[in-house]
């Protein structure tokens, strides 16, 4: 029997184009993203379940699902 | 998620537009919006404005995520280059300076009270049913009357995005939220 390791998903900002206006901060049900200081949207991994609203919510549409490798 | 008192902003932002239809002297009040996303940055060095206070974000979300009234497509890549974002932030601020400029002459009685609202920088509308005279200076009113098409202009602009694109679209082009964010990278680097 094989088993598969399951990767869990995570939201990552493209911090290049995120203008951190801050809308992903406020549909986060789980408060795991920051404006930080004013330049761009930081995600805690920690605390991140990969829901995606936030990638929905964000305007510039910056904000990816993806595999991450713990 | 409790809603604080500031999730309610969006109040103040329709009721700043409606006023101008009233009394053009209300939209003197729109300084409001320039000025403390600049104190939010130059002194806390964050978008504080942006993140929590700004009504006319609230007043997208609301329309276009609530009311459904925004397609919800992605922005095309154009939109969001640093290109685009800075080059607007420039346009809106010379015709920002040729609005003041304008407000100048009429001070200094070089040109003659206008009472229009101009929309997009292009088209002139009649106005003179908001104005009802002023206590002050006419170039007070003049400047009223500039600053509340910048202020129409640029929501306009912003409904535009939001229907075609996703709610909150403005906000990636808006010239305040593009300059707060350089004070802050410059402020913070």
């Amino acid at each position: 029997m094989t088993t598969t390791k399951r990767v869990p998903k995570k939201a990552s900002v493209s911090q290049r184009d995120c203008v951190a206006c801050g809308c992903c901060v406020k549909v986060c049900p789980l408060g795991a993203i920051s404006i930080d200081r004013g330049i761009q949207a930081v995600v805690d991994w920690a605390k991140c379940v990969g829901c995606g609203k936030c990638a929905r919510e964000c305007p510039a549409s910056v904000i990816e699902i993806r595999e991450v490798e713990g | 998620m409790k809603k604080k008192w500031y999730d309610y902003l969006w109040i103040v932002s329709l009721t700043y537009l409606i006023l101008g239809f009233f009394n053009i002297l209300f939209a003197w009040l729109g300084l409001l919006c320039f000025f403390i996303p600049l104190l939010i940055s130059v002194i806390g060095g964050t978008k504080g404005y942006c993140n929590r206070y700004c009504g006319r974000g609230q007043l997208f979300s609301l329309l276009g995520g609530r009311f459904g009234l925004s397609r919800r497509h992605d922005v095309p890549r154009w939109m969001k280059s640093k290109w685009f974002r800075y080059g607007f932030l420039i346009f809106f601020f010379a015709m920002f300076f040729l609005m003041l400029w304008n407000t100048y002459l009429v001070f200094a009685g070089a040109s003659s009270l206008r009472q229009v609202v101009t929309l997009l920088w292009t088209f002139k509308l009649p106005w003179q049913w908001a104005y009802h005279g002023t206590l002050f200076h006419p170039g007070v009113a003049q400047f009223a009357f500039g600053f509340y098409s910048v202020m129409l202009t640029s929501t306009v602009l912003g409904l535009v995005t939001m229907v075609l694109f996703k709610p909150r679209s403005w906000c990636i082009y808006c010239p305040m939220g593009t300059m707060t964010q350089l004070i802050c990278k410059v402020r913070n680097r």
